[in-house]
């Protein structure tokens, strides 16, 4: 019997243009509440600008253009009304490279509460040291938290950011290739952490590693030079996917 | 990487065509050495077993290799799991053609008796399901996959006629009850290998198309009846 799943944000149509050049070719797809989608496709494929149209994170790049709705709590959040410092806050963003900021660990993963306008110390501290157990790294990092996060390793580094993104609570985290900078070690407690995240978060994962999707995620997505070519569960699609475009890509026979 | 595996791959497909090859030959042999009562070539079948096994347990490793290298997905992963399961059933054919052997080497050395008409029908009908499924193999062939699968009844139906069959020749030549026996465990015997044949035939398909074919027509029956 199957049940109806949560979709906790859809995108509808969705076009994207850099200037001239359209990177995105009428995209449609829901991701479904407390799953793990990956989305899997060659360098240049639109996955990581997919990502990025979820939180609006494009709008920054300037030239850049939207055509299509992303719906999300049934809003379109392209929508005249959309406040995105606000959007932003539920839909949160882990990037490539650990990007901690320059400060101590304690004041980068308390820095959005504080913008937020949480002032309360206590407040914070309880959030920080709850966001970085929950980022797995607590243990690691509870007698150093006054120290500068550049001085903690790759792993450490990306999982406070996972951290920071967590201490404002977010309902969707975009994972932007988070472990490909990482060694084998830290990329299995960054995926260990993400199949721990869904139970109460939304994940949607860019990545070039095949396993890596393969491992953690619910539901696949592959793209293909800015088209959504298939997309199913995740164990189907690495043992019979339905398209040959895809077997040629995830078995690595393609181009 | 892809045109390394893609090499590794092309090993162990001609690593599984020669030894099918090498089985189905001893099935063959087995046989005839039953039907002409050739002592020699049925402890011909016996000796060359081992290379069988041999044969086996490369293949398995270099399977194992590949997962443990490669991490293959979709098809090449689909390829790999059927070939291992695929190998294990050559190697069980090859042990039934040893067991067939076993008793034509008792046969030749006793007086003559006849082999049922029906016997011989199965051991041939039988070898050409092998063939078939071989076939199916080598040429990733699902129709022929299917037909494999569609013969193995006609072969469990003969088993159980020659079971019959032994059973009134035993109460009427009571004296020859060692000989007939020895037909129903090589009415067992050719069973087996059809079955076995039958499991290469489903992995064929499981190969090709990603679906599980074991059990397909069982799941079929039980949906019919009325619980």
């Amino acid at each position: 019997m199957s049940t109806q799943k949560d979709i906790k944000i859809s995108v509808k149509n969705l076009d994207f243009f850099y200037g001239k050049d359209q990177a995105l070719f009428n995209i449609s797809i829901d991701f479904v509440a407390n799953n793990v989608t990956a989305l899997i496709g060659p360098s240049g494929c639109g996955k990581s600008t997919l990502l990025r149209t979820l939180n609006r994170m494009n709008d920054i790049i300037p030239g850049t253009r939207v055509k299509g709705d992303v719906i999300f709590d049934n809003e379109n959040i392209y929508g005249p009304k959309i406040d995105v410092v606000k959007l932003r806050r539920r839909i949160g963003m882990v990037f490539q490279r650990p990007n901690p900021f320059p400060k101590t660990i304690f004041n980068d993963v308390a820095y959005g509460l504080k913008i937020n306008g949480m002032k309360n110390r206590t407040e914070i501290r309880d959030r920080v040291e709850h966001s970085l157990k929950s980022a797995a790294v607590w243990d690691e990092v509870q007698t150093r938290l006054n120290q500068s996060a550049l001085g903690l390793s790759g792993g450490q580094q990306q999982r406070v950011c996972i951290a920071r993104a967590l201490a404002i609570e977010p309902e969707i985290i975009l994972m932007d290739e988070p472990a490909s900078a990482l060694d084998p070690i830290a990329t299995q407690k960054i995926e260990e952490l993400i199949v721990e995240l869904k139970q109460k978060y939304t994940i949607i994962i860019v990545t070039h590693n095949m396993q890596q999707a393969a491992r953690v995620s619910d539901t696949t997505a592959f793209f293909y030079i800015g088209k959504l070519i298939e997309t199913g569960q995740t164990d189907i699609m690495f043992t019979r996917p339905k398209l040959k475009q895809t077997e040629d890509y995830i078995t690595g026979r393609f181009g | 990487m892809t045109i390394h595996f893609v090499r590794e791959i092309d090993k162990i497909k001609t690593r599984i065509l020669s030894l099918s090859a090498y089985v189905e030959e001893s099935v063959t042999m087995a046989v005839k050495a039953l039907i002409t009562r050739d002592g020699n070539l049925a402890r011909e079948v016996i000796q060359r077993d081992f290379k069988i096994d041999e044969a086996e347990v490369e293949l398995e490793e270099e399977c194992l290799k590949l997962l443990a290298l490669y991490q293959p997905v979709a098809h090449d992963l689909r390829f790999i799991i059927a070939i291992l399961k695929i190998n294990n059933d050559l190697e069980r054919i090859g042990d039934q053609a040893v067991n067939i052997a076993y008793r034509a080497e008792v046969f030749s050395r006793r007086e003559k008796i006849e082999i049922p008409d029906i016997m011989l029908t199965m051991a041939e009908k039988t070898k050409s399901m092998l063939r078939l499924g071989l076939d199916a193999l080598i040429n990733l062939d699902v129709k022929r996959a299917n037909d494999v699968c569609k013969s193995d009844d006609v072969i469990d139906n003969m088993h159980h006629d020659i079971y019959s069959l032994v059973k009134n020749e035993v109460t009427k030549h009571p004296e020859h009850f060692s000989t007939l026996f020895k037909f129903t465990e090589i009415s067992h015997q050719l069973e087996r290998i059809a079955d076995l044949a039958t499991n290469i035939a489903e992995e064929v398909i499981y190969m090709v198309e990603g679906q599980i074919a074991r059990h397909r027509g069982k799941a079929m029956e039980s949906k019919d009846k009325d619980f």
